[in-house]
């Protein structure tokens, strides 16, 4: 008999928030946070938009010791890690040695950092190399950083599994705590907006060239050409359910559900494992079709992969069967921290009945979506789906609902 | 041609600029003989400072003697022998 397993923390850094409540105000009224890449001069590249969180000084919320040690990615995983366990009222100092663990997600680990070594490795020589380059490069980077910082010793890992990563690290972090943790630090956040970063995403062809930030990024609009990419993600705190009660926490919901497909060989014919992966995703959950509210999609913005995805949303729950939303519209794709901020998004609309908007897109009626676009929808919400789809045929989907009791 | 030397003071300097600062509660009169580990700097601190000291005066230095200089002025004082012997080799 499985644990339940439920949130009780929630950290987001995202361009149109910094922080859980600024990221909510701003994507309850639909306000984006897509600008002119600011981090380096983007001119004289194809794509010159992103969503980058505003305002974040490292060194005003992190020990100065940790600074040069980290890449952007990782101050922000960091911080976020922070104000996720405060959130949770986790202070890890107080629990017992092992009972919490952390499992995040990343798809590229520091490129910043990377790129900055790199450059002073050809122009100046292998001494001028930092030593810090040894680990602020690498994947698993912000999973040890945060356990550092917070000597949290329980089993932790890092998934890369491009933008499904974010569903599966959360995932890991159930399976972790069916197998006896107390507390999981779980969630991906990822920062790649630098010349590296920004070559290494231009070779998906999937960027938006256009220069108008609203209309940039279009999922499910005729016009779609491409997505915005962006900085951010968020952390959340999974705790088994009855620590959670017995200690008081607030409880935001529930992991309800979880799987993951891999797509057929391009060429084969074959549908995509999308469907699949929504319907093993129910029945994990226990749940029909009929029962979820609102599916948080991928967007990935391209008309094929718009049009794979709505079709397969509606094989499972029939056309315009379900809302559907993409808050993502208003920060950008953030690969790994795409899927922890629309369960977080998920979790939000399931406290406050409200769906938040799909922003500057007009829905093509041929993907006979009920897309939630112009204005935030009143609705009670007591499950939510969130699709991710990561780049060579990931698909992972995740319910998230209510908590009962 | 002058020694080069490494000073107390410049040795904090660097350490700040490679790592960041140290524990904030550790008075300068006491912070030569406190424990690295205590100021808050660990071993790939004192890696990236050996790098930019031997950037700085063009030397490579050897880690045995550094390795075990548990304290910045156990640590200035190998470096500064290491300074002085290389000297001596280009007289």
């Amino acid at each position: 008999m499985r644990t339940h397993v439920v949130v009780t923390g929630i950290g987001i850094v995202a361009a149109n928030g910094l922080g859980t409540s600024d990221y909510w105000e701003a994507t309850k009224s639909g306000t984006g946070g897509i600008g002119a890449v600011r981090r380096f001069d983007a001119t004289g590249y194809p794509s010159r938009l992103s969503g980058e969180v505003p305002g974040f000084v490292a060194a005003a919320h992190l020990p100065s010791r940790l600074i040069p040690q980290t890449d952007h990615m990782t101050q922000l995983a960091l911080v976020a890690a922070d104000w996720a366990l405060l959130d949770a009222g986790v202070d890890p100092a107080r629990w017992p040695e092992f009972s919490i663990g952390v499992t995040t997600a990343a798809s590229s680990g520091g490129f910043e950092f990377g790129q900055r070594e790199l450059q002073n490795l050809w122009r100046k020589g292998g001494e001028y190399v930092s030593a810090y380059q040894s680990f602020a490069w690498f994947y698993a980077v912000n999973t040890g950083q945060i356990s550092i910082h917070h000597g949290l010793r329980g089993p932790s890992g890092v998934l890369v599994s491009d933008q499904a990563g974010g569903l599966d690290a959360v995932a890991q972090g159930r399976r972790q705590i069916w197998k006896g943790m107390r507390v999981m630090v779980t969630g991906g956040v990822d920062a790649s907006i630098c010349p590296w970063g920004w070559v290494a995403q231009l070779t998906s062809r999937r960027m938006s060239t256009e220069d108008d930030p609203k209309r940039a990024y279009r999922p499910f609009d005729a016009e779609a050409a491409g997505h915005v990419p962006g900085e951010g993600g968020a952390i959340l705190i999974l705790e088994d359910a009855d620590s959670a009660r017995e200690r008081g926490a607030r409880v935001y919901g529930e992991i309800g559900g979880y799987a993951a497909t891999f797509d057929p060989a391009p060429g084969s014919g074959r549908e995509s494992g999308l469907r699949r992966a929504i319907t093993l995703a129910l029945a994990d959950a226990g749940l029909s079709s009929g029962d979820v509210d609102v599916v948080l999609a991928d967007a990935a913005g391209m008309p094929d992969l718009d049009r794979v995805e709505a079709a397969a949303i509606g094989a499972v729950f029939g056309p315009r069967g379900v809302p559907v939303t993409a808050p993502k519209t208003m920060t950008g794709r953030l690969l790994s921290g795409a899927g922890p901020l629309d369960l977080a998004t998920a979790l939000l609309s399931i406290r406050d009945g409200l769906i938040p908007p799909t922003i500057n897109v007009v829905p093509a009626s041929e993907y006979e979506l009920d897309l939630v676009v112009a204005a935030p929808r009143t609705a009670p919400v007591n499950a939510a789906l969130v699709l991710a789809r990561g780049y060579g045929g990931f698909n992972s989907a995740m319910i998230v609902r209510r908590a009962v009791g | 041609m002058d020694i080069p030397e490494l000073t107390i003071g410049e040795l904090k300097d660097i350490l700040r600029d490679a790592a960041g600062e140290g524990e904030e509660e550790v008075p300068d009169i006491k912070f030569p003989d406190t424990e690295f580990s205590d100021l808050g700097y660990d071993s790939l601190a004192l890696l990236e400072v050996e790098g930019r000291i031997e950037r700085r005066y063009g030397i490579t230095l050897e880690d045995s003697g550094l390795a075990e200089a548990a304290t910045p002025r156990l640590f200035l004082m190998a470096v500064n022998l290491q300074l002085a012997a290389q000297a001596a080799k280009w007289r």
